[in-house]
């Protein structure tokens, strides 16, 4: 196994998230009934000509600025010929020879520590329809024509498949965080054809390549990349070799299959479009963009670490997006406790989301309460044990603690005099035990403190509890 | 007064002062070409509704007592490649004998807010490919002055309907030449305008880089009014140029002087005696008129037919890949399966020089050959544009013949296709820059077939060709009726 290694390319497509379509009018939204966000541009009509939206321009840059990579101030649109039912023009339009942008980083962590994919190639293309087929009939539904994509090309550079699932996992991450696409993997927003090789360790020239289509999330991506190094690894192992070819992910029987050979595959037959001016940026334009981008997954996570003395695993979580971190940043701030509100958010906060199908702007516990929740247990107000059962009330009814502690009564009880009487009680109740006890049954002790809880309906300050338990015990 | 030998300018001053209804005119027009057209066969469709319509329109608007539009009354034949909203249009194709569009070219919603007259679409080769009107599906067209000879192309149809009287305008597309040579076949006036001059929204695409709108008239005159009616900038179209257009009719005022040089090569070996005749006649009378007269050369010019013939296969492969039976226009029904059905409608759909040119230019793109072919010839076109950009500098305008010989006979180049792309070797270096060229008649030869003349101006300043084509035309008093 340690003989070979493994060399992974991803090639990703992005939907971006504009009003309307890249190169007309229709709306952007091919979830609507069939067909009926379309026009002469997008159905391929005769005479019909396309029309580049800048909002999908302003997209596209938005990640090539994110990630490092360099804007061409002046790239060429450029026809890529192919026949399929759903491509109406019978050519895609894309970026062939002077694409959009070329380079950038994208980091990712793992257990190892950090690494850092370089991007070769990021471009603007048109999605193609949908093919429908029904017993006796197929259809096409021309919605999702002219969808703006971004198409993004890693170099062969990803070493293992769990490492193209952390890839995927970051791009998806980062198109979120930049507004730029849902990066919903299961509708298609977010989709990745992978390429991959092996080579003997040591050995220089690249091995021959399969490139795997069809999956459907990232999971898949990770387990078709698996299935694959798996295969190739077998074929080589018995002195076979593997055949360059576009091989098929199929999810439910868990392998890859033959799509086509490389004889078969088509020639593109890429050339400049000719109904399209070449796109030229402005300095002053992308500056723009590059003012208004946000702070990056990485980029925060090494912040939090750094600024929140929270560990890096923490820092991942409560950054996995933008508004998850916005609200621990303010949780964080109002209570000046980052690693309990660090805690509070990964354990009971994020429960809740989950349980509930929200996302944290929606929750009914704005940072502030949890804030206070937080202080609460601090300044020995409640007891923890009691806070996570406030939380949730305060997650239904959005009231604050301090109005759910006032109106139950929650408030800890700290007066050594209760605690005392309410320790007496139970001793005296339990005479038995407390015989067991001192025969040396010491777990019994637990049992007590748990009487104790009881008596004060769980408000008892436990740490006191303990002390007091402890003092009386010994006293006798 | 007979109607068909009205200008433009003439039909529309007769109905605003009320002399004639446009519905009268509308009738007259669309009666006597259906007439003539089975001799003739330049016309595929009738665009009955839409003249009805325009007529209505402009009835309502005389009686509200407003002004009616530029083209009010004057009918107009539209080549059947340009996309007209639920009027069939075919480009002359099997493919698309049953098209009906959903939707209007700019260039028609431009003729139609000016209230043109439709008569009706115009045949022309299939898809814009050829040069003698002779790859229709719907039939040869015959010149007008002679049956015996085509008309030229590909927008023959369109220069037939106007030398034949059928319409005073036509509007052709200029690819290669499509404007110009049939002008000139015909006797007939056609420019070509700049690239980005007039929108192609709504222009069945042949060679995208190179396709113009271009009109057509039997006048300079009328030749500006309707180019003036469609010369806009068109946010639909993003090749459209973005600048202020002169006013094409004051254009034509006033002598102005020109510096017009004659590129050498233009006048050499190839050309029939008696077209180089009746340029240097033509030449002549401009230096007469006071035009500076200077010899130039287009060294590259021998370049240009193979530079030209290369790109805009090229493209056309491209652009005809859309007819694939799958949304619109003909399926074969002899189908198995997915491959087939694109195989049988495309063999069965285009005719035999559309598919020699979808052929040549994926060949030109493919891989191995495109550095070969698509890219030398990109090459080549930026070498033939700097030659013009240096001619420009010494010269205002260019004058050469519009083809080397008059119009020639049906069935001649037919089997032929290269002495046919060689006919174009006038026209194509014009198109390959982008520049505005126009063909005006300037003679006839022995067997009375008109002789064109073609001027070439600088990128955008039609109003320079269209100002020294007015003067010319009414020195050279040539007379298609004589």
């Amino acid at each position: 196994m340690n003989e070979y290694e493994i060399i992974i390319g991803l090639e990703i497509h992005v939907q971006l998230q504009t009003e309307t379509k890249i190169f007309c009018g229709c709306k952007n939204d091919y979830e609507a009934g069939p067909n009926t966000n379309s026009c002469p541009v997008c159905l391929g009509m005769p005479g019909a000509l396309p029309v580049l939206n800048r909002k999908a321009v302003e997209l596209a840059c938005r990640f090539i600025l994110a990630v490092g990579g360099e804007i061409n101030t002046r790239s060429i649109f450029a026809r890529k010929n192919y026949f399929y039912p759903d491509l109406p023009k019978g050519y895609q339009i894309s970026q062939h020879e002077r694409p959009l942008g070329k380079g950038g980083v994208i980091r990712i962590e793992s257990g190892e520590g950090n690494s850092e994919i370089m991007l070769q190639g990021i471009h603007l293309e048109e999605d193609a329809g949908k093919s429908f087929h029904l017993a006796d009939s197929s259809n096409i539904d021309f919605n999702r024509c002219g969808t703006p994509l971004l198409e993004i090309v890693t170099m062969p550079v990803i070493r293992s498949a769990q490492e193209a699932y952390l890839f995927l996992h970051r791009i998806r991450q980062i198109v979120q965080y930049l507004e730029i696409s849902s990066g919903d993997m299961e509708k298609g927003a977010l989709r990745c054809d992978a390429n991959v090789s092996l080579r003997r360790e040591g050995q220089h020239e690249y091995g021959i390549r399969t490139e795997l289509k069809n999956m459907n999330s990232i999971r898949g991506v990770e387990k078709a990349l698996s299935y694959e190094i798996e295969r190739q690894i077998s074929l080589l192992e018995q002195g076979g070799f593997v055949l360059q070819e576009t091989r098929l992910w199929d999810e439910s029987k868990g392998r890859t299959a033959t799509m086509r050979t490389k004889e078969e595959s088509p020639d593109y037959r890429y050339f400049p479009e000719p109904d399209l001016q070449p796109l030229e940026l402005s300095g002053a334009w992308l500056e723009d963009i590059m003012q208004g981008l946000p702070e990056l997954p990485h980029q925060k996570i090494d912040r939090f670490v750094r600024e929140y003395q929270i560990p890096p695993y923490d820092a991942g979580v409560l950054t996995s997006t933008r508004q998850l971190a916005d609200y621990f940043e303010e949780t964080a701030g109002l209570c000046g406790k980052p690693k309990q509100a660090s805690n509070w958010i990964m354990t009971e906060i994020m429960k809740i989301m989950k349980d509930a199908k929200t996302a944290p702007e929606e929750l009914n516990i704005p940072p502030r309460n949890l804030a206070e929740l937080i202080n609460s247990i601090e300044n020995g107000t409640i007891s923890g044990k009691i806070a996570k059962d406030i939380v949730v009330e305060m997650a239904a009814s959005g009231k604050t603690p301090g109005e759910i502690i006032g109106a139950r009564g929650l408030e800890q009880i700290t007066d050594k005099k209760v605690i005392e009487q309410a320790v007496e009680q139970v001793l005296s109740e339990n005479a038995e035990n407390l015989k067991r006890y001192f025969d040396g049954q010491q777990q019994l002790f637990g049992y007590f403190v748990g009487q104790v809880m009881m008596k004060t309906e769980g408000k008892a300050n436990p740490h006191l509890v303990n002390k007091i338990l402890k003092d009386k015990l010994n006293g006798r | 007064m007979e109607f068909e030998s009205m200008s433009a300018a003439q039909i529309r001053a007769s109905i605003i002062k009320g002399e004639f209804t446009a519905s009268d005119i509308a009738e007259y027009f669309l009666k006597q070409a259906k007439a003539e057209n089975s001799r003739l066969n330049c016309i595929i469709s009738f665009g009955d509704s839409y003249a009805a319509r325009a007529a209505e329109n402009i009835s309502q608007k005389i009686a509200a007592g407003l002004a009616p539009g530029k083209l009010a009354g004057v009918p107009i034949v539209i080549k059947d490649n340009l996309i007209t909203k639920d009027l069939r249009t075919t480009c002359a194709s099997h493919i698309l004998e049953d098209f009906i569009p959903p939707y209007n070219a700019t260039v028609i919603e431009s003729l139609l807010k000016q209230d043109a007259i439709i008569i009706g679409k115009a045949n022309m080769d299939e898809f814009g490919m050829g040069s003698s009107n002779e790859h229709s599906y719907f039939g040869r067209v015959p010149n007008p002055i002679d049956p015996e000879y085509v008309p030229g192309g590909s927008s023959g149809g369109s220069a037939c309907a106007v030398a034949s009287g059928l319409a005073p305008l036509a509007l052709g597309s200029d690819t290669g030449g499509s404007v110009r040579q049939p002008a000139s076949f015909c006797g007939i006036v056609g420019l070509k305008p700049s690239y980005g001059a007039v929108s192609r929204y709504g222009l069945v695409a042949f060679g995208s880089s190179f396709d113009q709108i271009g009109p057509m008239a039997r006048t300079v005159e009328d030749c500006a009014i309707l180019f003036s009616v469609i010369c806009k900038h068109d946010p639909r179209d993003s090749t459209s140029a973005n600048y202020v257009r002169p006013d094409y009719l004051e254009a034509l005022k006033g002598r102005k002087k020109f510096s017009i040089g004659i590129p050498r090569e233009y006048m050499a070996e190839g050309i029939d005696g008696e077209v180089l005749k009746a340029v240097q006649d033509a030449i002549e009378k401009a230096e007469g008129q006071g035009h500076e007269i200077t010899e130039i050369s287009l060294p590259h010019t021998k370049q240009s037919i193979a530079a030209y013939y290369t790109i805009a296969n090229s493209e056309a492969s491209s652009n005809l890949s859309r007819f694939d039976g799958v949304r619109y226009g003909y399926r074969s029904t002899a189908i198995d399966d997915l491959a087939e059905m694109y195989i049988r409608t495309r063999s069965a759909g285009f005719g035999a020089e559309v598919k020699r040119r979808i052929m040549l230019g994926t060949y030109s793109l493919s891989t191995g050959y495109y550095d070969e072919y698509y890219l030398k010839a990109a090459k080549v076109r930026e070498i033939i544009r700097d030659d013009f950009d240096k001619a420009f500098n010494e010269v205002d305008l260019i004058i050469t013949p519009t083809s080397p010989t008059t119009a020639f006979k049906l069935g001649e180049k037919i089997d032929n296709p290269l002495g046919m792309y060689l006919s174009d070797i006038y026209t194509v270096s014009a198109s390959l820059a982008g520049l505005p060229a126009i063909s005006i008649p300037c003679g006839k030869d022995n067997k009375g077939l008109p002789i064109g003349l073609q001027i070439i101006g600088k990128m955008f300043r039609e109003d320079e060709i269209l100002n020294l084509a007015y003067n010319l035309e009414r020195e050279i008093g040539y007379n298609l009726k004589q």
